[in-house]
């Protein structure tokens, strides 16, 4: 009897085995498929490649930084973009995510229609966004701050609502129970729990929204990008190098304030 | 004058917390409401000041019938009953004096509360009721700051900042140490007694319940098996109220109905 049962057990086992196995052959098949159609193992061309990407790089040295002051102002657009981008979407989120937490929000209706609104906001890539914008009011960083922000909502009103639900239902009741009316009640015993979630999550995206402002003037939304493509197009490659320089010197400046200000919260 | 009259509550799931309770508390009086874990004390409480929905019955708080109210009326009548919690659900990240002051959010407006602009005599009766509940000093502590007996306290000033009519106290000592349990309950029943105003306790440990209350009600099952002087509770109202067998093992202090009642949410 004993035998038997063990001999089933080492049969499920080699049964869970081969099942393990045939996903894994399955996956490395799809994985296989997909290379090859984007031609990762068509060898002649990346032979090719390798000495054009060599000649590319020597052509990008030594940086060309004599245009620099032509930088400065762009910059600062982007920065600007950023900030005001970052505070487009806190302020609209906030609503929207009592709207779309399910403890607060005042009707179910709402909640998913909210809910709907954040997922679609977040799935339209603020590229995207950038090209309709620009189409709508014209070349520079208005276009690149509506598109951050808007986009920016889909991610920080989600983030908020879930600070939102996780709130602590104890306080809460007890301000109910004083007679107090939704919005104190929100006010009162629901935004003191979550705010300062709320500025982290800000922040942390204003991080974000920075490094998304700087490509921003790809598609002529504004800012340093919009130098990078000009200098891209007309094949300065010493001055391309230069500016993807400055831009990583100011991401890693930017995310160090973020960081010192989210450490400063609490 | 509280008068509750054949109250029943069945959650959605069909959890019966309530079959027909009837309790009147004619005026000033402390009443200690025991019973295992489950028994529907919690339920019971927030039924009157309707935390939690009642499915039938009535409540009437001086003459107002309370099961009726909409929301505007209930959220006058709150205004007038001040709650005491087990874990004193006070907003940790603010200071003890904006705790207090919240007993006041359904007296004052929208816009008032949003500035924090709160009458001048609200102000200094909060100095006041803190100074009473022996926190004077602290009012710019922010409550996280405190100890669990203090956090209590600051609980209490905020009921009394709504210059209750009714008290109801859940389980204001399951979460401290004995003595300071003791100190608690003493200021609860010396501060209800001293407005002239009932208090409905929650409570598990029937040794203090006994101590401090003028009368006991014992919950078992949704229903109410005991209602009688401290002094007439003995062991055959015990079992009564705990279950035959030894009903000491009955005294655990998370249920069932907990999980019920935070289920109700913030939907009134």
């Amino acid at each position: 009897m004993s035998e038997r049962s063990h001999d089933a057990i080492l049969a499920t086992e080699r049964a869970r085995r081969y099942r393990a196995g045939g996903a894994l052959l399955a996956l490395l098949a799809v994985i296989a498929a997909a290379g090859h159609y984007v031609g990762v193992f068509d060898g002649a061309r990346l032979a090719q490649g390798v000495p054009a990407l060599l000649e590319l790089m020597g052509n990008m040295l030594p940086p060309d930084f004599t245009g620099w002051q032509d930088w400065i102002a762009p910059l600062i657009d982007t920065l600007a973009m950023s900030v005001a981008g970052t505070a487009i979407a806190v302020i609209a989120s906030v609503p929207l995510a009592f709207c779309a937490a399910r403890n607060t929000t005042p009707s179910a209706a709402l909640y998913h229609g909210t809910r709907n609104l954040l997922n679609f906001l977040r799935t339209v890539p603020e590229l995207i966004m950038g090209i309709l914008f620009v189409a709508a009011v014209g070349f520079g960083p208005l276009a690149g701050v509506l598109a951050v922000g808007l986009h920016s909502i889909g991610m920080v009103g989600k983030f908020f609502a879930e600070t939102v639900e996780h709130a602590d239902p104890a306080p809460i009741e007890a301000v109910r129970a004083t007679g107090a009316g939704p919005a104190q009640v929100i006010w009162h015993g629901v935004l003191p729990q979550v705010l300062p979630r709320f500025l982290d999550v800000s922040v942390y995206r204003w991080e974000y929204n920075f490094r998304a402002s700087t490509v921003m003037g790809l598609v002529g939304a504004g800012g340093i990008g919009f130098e990078l493509i000009g200098s891209l197009r007309i094949l300065a490659y010493r001055e391309v190098f230069a500016i993807l320089l400055v831009i990583l010197a100011t991401v890693i400046v930017v995310d160090g304030i973020g960081s010192a200000l989210r450490r400063r919260i609490q | 004058m509280l008068e509750i009259d054949n109250l029943t509550k069945t959650y959605a799931d069909g959890l019966q917390a309530l079959r027909g309770c009837s309790l009147t508390v004619p005026g000033a009086e402390v009443v200690a409401v025991i019973g295992p874990s489950g028994a529907g004390k919690s339920t019971f409480i927030r039924c009157i000041n309707r935390l939690v929905t009642p499915t039938g019955g009535s409540i009437r708080l001086d003459g107002t019938e309370l099961t009726a109210l909409g929301e505007r009326g209930l959220r006058g009548v709150r205004r007038h009953i001040g709650m005491i919690f087990q874990e004193y659900n006070l907003i940790e990240r603010l200071t003890v004096m904006e705790n207090v002051l919240a007993g006041r959010l359904g007296a004052v407006s929208f816009m008032q509360a949003l500035l924090r602009r709160f009458p001048q005599a609200d102000v200094d009766r909060a100095f006041e009721l803190l100074a009473r509940v022996g926190l004077e000093g602290y009012e710019n502590s922010r409550a996280d700051a405190l100890s669990g007996g203090q956090r209590q306290r600051v609980g209490i000033a905020r009921a009394l900042m709504q210059e209750p009519r009714l008290l109801l106290v859940d389980e204001p000592t399951s979460s401290l140490d004995p003595k300071v349990a003791r100190s608690i309950l003493a200021l609860i029943c010396e501060l209800a007694s001293e407005l002239g105003i009932p208090a409905l306790i929650n409570i598990h440990d029937v040794g203090l319940a006994l101590r401090f209350a003028r009368r006991v009600i014992g919950l078992s099952a949704g229903e109410i098996v005991f209602d009688g002087a401290p002094a007439e509770v003995d062991e055959a109202a015990l079992s009564r109220i705990y279950g035959a067998d030894d009903w000491r093992d009955a005294f655990r202090q998370e249920g069932e109905e907990d999980r019920h009642v935070a289920g109700e949410g913030m939907a009134s």
